[in-house]
């Protein structure tokens, strides 16, 4: 599960890791109504306007009603007109940035509409650097990387200069030893003020990866600021999924017009569901075979419309659903559904189906590729319901016929 | 031989919900030696099952069976009541990792965790656990271990399996059917079937088993099915390139999987460029393993590979 940086950076700072003062705002005099109190607190006149989304590339993305405001705004209005003069060109902002659509690298074509905004205090920038926790599959752990490339997208780092990604593991019985953190310090070649103050974050940031359960913790950048302070100017959180339950508080923090609907009617209904941009829907039990079935689906020629996977003990509601939810896409031409029964019962599934298709209705081609345990009773039962249904042998079969049927795919 | 179970393997379960005790039900009727359960709250008492003999699994048994597992309320207990030397985990995700630390202090050799949705910190936690430790863990969030003919542990239907000259080892419960059922039907057959499963933080590796697979006189070849995310495969790619006299086919699904989403499995996610199919399937072909371009194509791989 994401979260927005507003919420990342309230979890940090309860954490007492260091993060420029900021609110959130969800309309146009929320917005404005913070500009002078955070100018009084911080002592800075500069004031920052970040769109809240759950993606990246906001500061170099553009709205697609206001091709000139940008994701992230940095108003330097109140230094010579005062706190009033930022409240304008913040109403401003806000009125445009507020209810439009932002498009950056990270968000494809469709953008995404922005419901809320942080407006932050303004940081006198020294030095800009990266610092993440992840979780190193190879090593079984949690790892901290830190780059003096603040600022850049580090698989960019990683791949051009692989020597300025500095690691440490995390220990999950011990945490980050000082002298790792010292180590990241020395080779980010940081002041004594700053690396003082890096290594007490740098800490703290590596025990909050373990206390919330994220799979990532992303700081980019993180700023060393004039007077020496180590602050994270952006903040991204990715939470595991499976360990939600244990933290009720960040379940919460969900925010679900992020996430596309179907995929979240999947969800509630036991099902992994992802949307793509073909036209063939796939119904699938098993996440290996599902993408298998959309590799095969390419191969003979066209698109997968989506990735779904009815698991390993679906009922015929769990397929009726998934059946539902496959024939809502409007760009659905035809479906394919594969199922390899071995505790899932053909029978089960076949009556899943032809119970869908009683309710909802078939307006496009159909193949049905069933294999595994009472795998005669499932065509028997496909059979007699008189259904338009064509037969498959194998994944592979299957494939061909459900690509020819709706017309040799794309090409 | 084999690799990891055989008719000698005596195993216990963990977590007898209604999935534990099903798929206690099917070993029983496959003929696998479950000796025990263990329950905190039910310690002292009896589960019975019964019902009809699965033919696939162990020759030459009754047609029937009936038997009344022992309940425990510690493993440690009932290893020393019954010598079981493997257990199988069906506890629920958020008591999971602590019964898998429970059986390895046991002193297991095996722990096949079957249990899906263990939070990643945890199983962190119980892979710090083992360093050290005899036990090896296979899973969590996998089908389990076959050995046809002798022993079933997990979750896979017993009858699509037959006693064979082929490994096989996969990150995915279904394609392992797959697999298997294209092997049985061309004659090849399983020495064993491994399900290391889908999960970013697991117990057993691809090297693991195709290092096992590799020692073992009956395998006379491997398919391995791996999928999107992590770098499991390369590494069973060098390995198989640098220590391995068997031929080796393979799948790798997730080819259109697109980047930065999570494809059912917790583990199988490309990000940041990483972990992508086709940098699997080159790694694959370089060290000649014959990958199959579909998984109806992988019994065929096999044959190929086979020579």
């Amino acid at each position: 599960m994401k979260i927005h940086e507003h919420q990342a950076k309230q979890l940090m700072a309860a954490r007492g890791i260091s993060v420029p003062l900021g609110r959130v705002a969800r309309s146009v005099d929320e917005a404005v109504a913070a500009v002078r109190p955070l100018i009084e607190e911080s002592g800075n006149p500069v004031v920052v306007v970040k769109a809240q989304i759950h993606a990246g590339g906001r500061g170099k993305g553009t709205f697609k009603e206001h091709p000139d405001v940008h994701g992230v705004n940095v108003i330097t209005d109140g230094i010579d007109g005062g706190p009033s003069a930022a409240e304008e060109r913040v109403r401003e902002l806000a009125k445009r940035m507020l209810g439009s659509t932002l498009v950056t690298i990270q968000t494809g074509e469709e953008g995404k509409v922005v419901s809320r905004l942080y407006i932050e205090q303004g940081i006198s920038i020294d030095r800009e650097l990266y610092l993440a926790v992840l979780l190193d599959r190879a090593l079984s752990r949690n790892i901290v990387m830190a780059s003096t490339e603040g600022g850049m997208e580090i698989e960019k780092v990683a791949e051009e200069t692989p020597e300025k990604i500095l690691r440490a593991e995390v220990d999950p019985a011990i945490g980050l030893a000082d002298f790792q953190a010292n180590e990241l310090a020395m080779g980010l070649e940081l002041s004594a003020d700053a690396a003082k103050n890096f290594k007490r974050f740098v800490k703290s940031l590596a025990a909050a990866a373990g206390e919330l359960d994220t799979s990532l913790i992303e700081i980019n950048p993180l700023v060393v600021t004039t007077d020496g302070s180590v602050m994270a100017l952006d903040g991204k959180m990715t939470f595991d999924d499976n360990a939600l339950y244990r933290h009720p508080d960040i379940a919460e923090m969900r925010d679900e017009t992020e996430e596309d609907s179907a995929e979240l009617e999947a969800k509630n209904a036991g099902l992994s569901y992802i949307k793509l941009n073909g036209t063939i829907g796939c119904l699938v039990n098993g996440a290996g075979l599902a993408m298998a079935t959309m590799d095969t689906i390419k191969l003979a020629g066209a698109e997968p419309a989506n990735f779904l996977d009815v698991g390993g003990g679906a009922t015929a509601d769990q397929v009726t659903t998934g059946f539902q939810i496959i024939t809502k896409d409007p760009a659905v031409k035809g479906i394919f559904v594969n199922i390899f029964g071995g505790i899932m019962r053909c029978d089960v599934i076949a009556n899943g189906i032809v119970e869908a298709i009683q309710r909802v209705g078939l307006e496009v081609p159909l193949v049905v590729r069933l294999e595994g345990t009472n795998v005669e009773l499932g065509k028997q039962i496909i059979a007699d319901s008189g259904l338009d249904v064509v037969n498959a042998d194998s994944l592979k079969d299957g494939a061909e016929k459900i690509v020819e049927l709706t017309g040799g795919g794309s090409q | 031989m084999s690799v990891l179970v055989d008719k000698n393997t005596k195993v216990i379960v963990q977590g007898l919900g209604s999935t534990g005790q099903f798929h206690t039900d099917t070993a029983i009727a496959y003929g696998t030696q479950m000796v025990a359960a263990v329950h905190p709250t039910r310690a002292g008492t009896e589960f019975h099952f019964e019902g009809e003999t699965d033919h696939s699994g162990v020759p030459g048994r009754d047609d029937t069976y009936s038997v009344d597992l022992p309940i425990f309320g510690t493993v440690r207990e009932a290893v020393s009541a019954t010598g079981a030397n493997a257990s199988v985990v069906y506890v629920p995700p958020p008591f999971a990792a602590d019964a898998i630390m429970e059986a390895a202090a046991a002193g297991l050799e095996l722990v096949v965790a079957i249990t899906e949705g263990i939070p990643v910190a945890d199983m962190v936690v119980v892979k710090r656990y083992l360093e050290g430790k005899p036990t090896r863990l296979v899973g969590p969030n996998c089908p389990g271990v076959i050995t046809p003919g002798e022993c079933k542990i997990g979750i896979m239907p017993g009858y699509i399996h037959e006693r064979g000259r082929i490994g096989v080892v996969s990150r995915s419960g279904t394609l392992t059917y797959e697999a298997v059922h294209q092997l049985t039907q061309l004659g090849l057959g399983q020495t064993t079937a491994v399900g290391i499963g889908g999960d970013p933080v697991n117990g057993t590796n691809f090297v693991d088993v195709l290092d096992m697979f590799e020692a073992d006189d009956e395998t006379q070849g491997v398919v391995m099915i791996g999928e999107i995310g992590g770098t499991a495969e390369e590494e069973a790619a060098e390995f198989v390139r640098s220590g391995m006299t068997k031929p080796v086919a393979g799948f790798i699904a997730g080819t259109t999987a697109p980047p930065g989403k999570r494809m059912g499995h917790a583990g199988a996610i490309v990000s940041g460029g990483k972990g992508t199919a086709d940098a699997k399937i080159e790694a694959m072909n370089q060290a000649g393993i014959v990958v199959a371009e579909t998984p109806s194509d992988m019994g065929e791989a096999m044959f190929r590979a086979l020579g």
